[in-house]
């Protein structure tokens, strides 16, 4: 089966759906979502509206410190994000604010963990910087495929049965082969707000009968979700940002 | 996790198992056959059982994912792959014959048979290079030849593929690899340069023409390192009658940092395929090693020793490419010559490790009997090599980047993509030959060149002047909108 998985959506429409439609005509079979589907960007109620449409068709979604903020003011961000997670909380509906809260911090599926962060504290949110921190989240399961998001830059990592890791950027539209026999952590790049310097959304594709992963990285009309952030008087910042990809 | 037992007879994924034909410390060999498959087959099986080496299962999962992602003649065509979950193994084509290693009891070898073998290892390296793979344990027992000719690589574990996960770079706390051949960046844990390959070569080239291993036989850490800062002694130290071109090669692949080496694989194979052009320096010539303060230099504030940033291969690669300028050399080319020597200084000053191949087809009559004499006696050959090189003087090259080619041939198009194809030339730029007699008789040069080559093509024209036709006002040319 033919696995996308989306990570940090950031209620960036014009990327989710450039991404959505990229997955869709390679063939797509299931959806994963691994949280943050608001915060910064300015379509929350839609993007929300669209993952509930995909989850109850069968995809699978987690939540990310973005969504639990949502109905949790006390979770700690800096001040540009505190500034649209205001915004967006007088946004949502409390259908969708219900939604994003009963949403699991980890889902297993076969072999395959999906969390937001990292699997070693999930409620923790920690970044996966490095590979002693790979290393913690791939020590604390049994999966043989962490999925993960959180950080915003593509990474690949893997644990070896005598505990040595290896880490790697993942190069777009090479697919890797996830060989058995090691664990592996996929951290997926943001859709909705790329952080590594490439202004392009970026997601993952998994083909579950090969073990083969490919980092996808789409281009879409950034300029359109930037003006939108900017009329929505949300820090303008958040918009510039997209451009340059960091 | 089923595993299966290879024997022979058994049956794997359709791949029915033959004989054993080799147990090496890491992995065992079978002859296997599926009924699809005419060619010969091996199955590569690692040894993964307890006590056994974590590096054999490593090394194994680094040429399982390396190994289906290679193509083309200079390494050996994989049928299938098992992943660890199952049953490991690799499905490849058998090469027939035997590696390099069975010539190590003839060892010396004549420098051109020896210079001719390496240019083959060369052009393969080039080849795997350009598929994102250092190889990483290039010597003679990983080098096979096809009845063809083409070298062949085979043994994958220790290779680095640029756009994979590199499995092996914290699995050894000392660098894995066979001592004599590695070269000494690879000492310093960096996995990323394919110039590595180019010191092996290097090793393979002084061993085969010597009979001398360049670093000795040292399997400690420590003996290994010495070559971080002591250079081997020039093979004219030890054969006074070795060919000082030969020396420059093999000494310019020794060269302790990567960056004196040559640029790129096919560089190498282009130098090893016209000896007669190689530019020679100071290393061709000398009979002693550095002297011991260069090498305390080294060796107490040493460059190589330093971090360095993380190199793209293919960028590398893209840095050095070899570019050809087809030129005509005849008078009334002077202004395309002129265009295509601006093209050329704007190439060469972008890729400061491009190389230059100057080349000039002295076409042949398809009936007269061609002589090598002008009517005023003149050698023609020798008249165009001097020709070219006065075309190429302005660039003011340094002349290990310059060569140049005069081809005799009956069709100066064929002539220009056959040269480019056995010199895996990467950009081919040539002057259209503005509409003349010439050209409507015989047909244009450039357009076949640009048509039928392999590499990228550059046409170009010298600056066009304003014709009347062109000045014509905007009202008067048939307006094909209106139709």
């Amino acid at each position: 089966m033919l696995l996308a998985v989306f990570a940090d959506i950031h209620a960036n429409r014009q990327a989710f759906v450039a991404c959505l439609d990229y997955a869709r005509s390679r063939g797509a079979e299931q959806m994963v979502f691994l949280g943050d589907y608001v915060g910064y960007g300015a379509d929350p109620e839609w993007t929300v509206e669209t993952v509930m449409g995909l989850v109850e068709n069968g995809a699978l979604a987690v939540r990310g410190n973005h969504d639990n903020a949502v109905g949790t003011p006390s979770e700690s961000m800096n001040a540009e994000a505190q500034a649209a997670m205001e915004w967006t909380r007088g946004r949502l509906p409390a259908e969708q604010r219900r939604f994003l809260a009963d949403l699991p911090l980890e889902l297993w599926d076969e072999d395959r963990l999906y969390v937001h962060s990292e699997a070693s504290n999930p409620p923790r949110w920690r970044y996966v910087q490095n590979a002693p921190d790979a290393a913690r989240s791939l020590i604390a399961t049994q999966a043989h495929i962490t999925f993960c998001g959180h950080i915003h830059r593509p990474a690949l990592y893997s644990m070896s049965s005598t505990a040595k890791m290896t880490s790697f950027i993942p190069t777009a539209d090479v697919p890797v082969q996830l060989s058995g026999g090691r664990q592996w952590l996929a951290v997926l790049g943001s859709v909705g707000q790329p952080r590594d310097g490439d202004p392009a959304a970026a997601f993952a594709m998994f083909d579950t009968d090969s073990q083969q992963i490919s980092y996808c990285r789409v281009p879409y009309d950034v300029e359109a979700a930037a003006q939108r952030i900017r009329d929505n008087g949300l820090p303008h910042w958040l918009a510039d940002r997209l451009a340059v990809g960091r | 996790m089923a595993k299966h037992s290879i024997q022979p007879g058994a049956v794997i994924d359709g791949f029915t198992i033959g004989e054993c034909v080799h147990s090496g410390g890491m992995a065992t060999l079978w002859t296997v056959t599926r009924p699809d498959i005419a060619a010969p087959l091996l199955m590569k099986v690692p040894r993964v059982s307890e006590g056994e080496d974590p590096a054999a299962i490593v090394s194994f999962e680094m040429e399982q994912m390396i190994l289906p992602r290679l193509s083309g003649p200079h390494v050996p065509a994989c049928f299938a792959a098992g992943d660890f979950m199952r049953q490991a193994y690799v499905v490849i084509e058998v090469i027939p014959g035997t590696t390099l290693y069975s010539r190590l009891g003839e060892l010396p070898l004549p420098c051109e048979e020896a210079a001719a073998i390496a240019g083959k290892i060369a052009t393969a390296l080039a080849d795997l290079h350009r598929q994102n793979v250092i190889h990483h344990d290039i010597k003679p027992s990983s080098i096979m030849f096809r009845p063809t000719g083409e070298a062949v690589l085979i043994d994958f574990g220790l290779s680095h593929h640029n756009q994979l996960p590199d499995l092996l770079q914290e699995e050894f706390r000392i660098p894995y690899g066979t001592a004599p051949y590695m070269a000494p960046e690879r000492l310093l844990g960096v996995r990323d340069d394919p110039r590595s390959d180019l010191f092996s070569l290097g090793v393979l080239l002084y061993f085969f023409t010597t009979g001398v291993r360049p670093f000795g036989e040292s399997e400690t850490l420590r003996g290994m390192r010495r070559r971080l800062w002591r250079d081997p002694y020039p093979p004219r130290k030890l054969k006074a009658d070795y060919p000082p071109w030969l020396q420059e090669v093999v000494l310019r692949c020794l060269e302790i940092d990567p960056v004196w080496r040559y640029p790129t694989a096919s560089q190498l194979a282009f130098e090893l395929a016209h000896p007669d052009q190689i530019k020679l320096t100071g290393r061709a010539e000398r009979l002693n090693r550095d002297p011991i303060s260069t090498v305390w230099r080294r060796r107490f504030n040493g460059n190589l020793t330093q971090q360095r940033g993380k190199s793209d291969l293919a960028a590398q690669l893209a840095s050095g490419p070899i570019v050809t300028i087809a030129l005509d050399v005849s008078e009334e080319s002077r202004e395309l010559n002129d265009a295509l020597r601006v093209t050329a200084e704007r190439i060469l000053a972008t890729l400061p490790a491009a190389r230059l191949a100057c080349l000039n087809v002295l076409k042949l009559g398809r009936v007269t009997i061609d002589r090598t004499l002008d009517e005023a006696g003149n050698n023609k050959h020798v008249d165009r090599l001097v020709a070219l090189r006065h075309w190429a003087s302005p660039l003011k090259l340094d002349e290990n980047r310059l060569t140049v080619h005069v081809l005799e041939a009956i069709d100066p198009a064929a002539a220009i993509l056959e040269f480019a194809e056995a010199n895996n030339v990467d950009h081919i730029v040539i002057g259209a030959r503005q509409s003349s007699l010439r050209r409507t008789l015989l047909g244009s040069v450039s357009a076949k060149v640009a048509a039928e080559a392999a590499c990228t093509v550059t046409v170009v024209r010298p600056p066009r002047l304003a014709s009347l036709h062109e000045q014509a006002p905007a009202t008067e040319r048939p307006a094909a909108a209106k139709v």
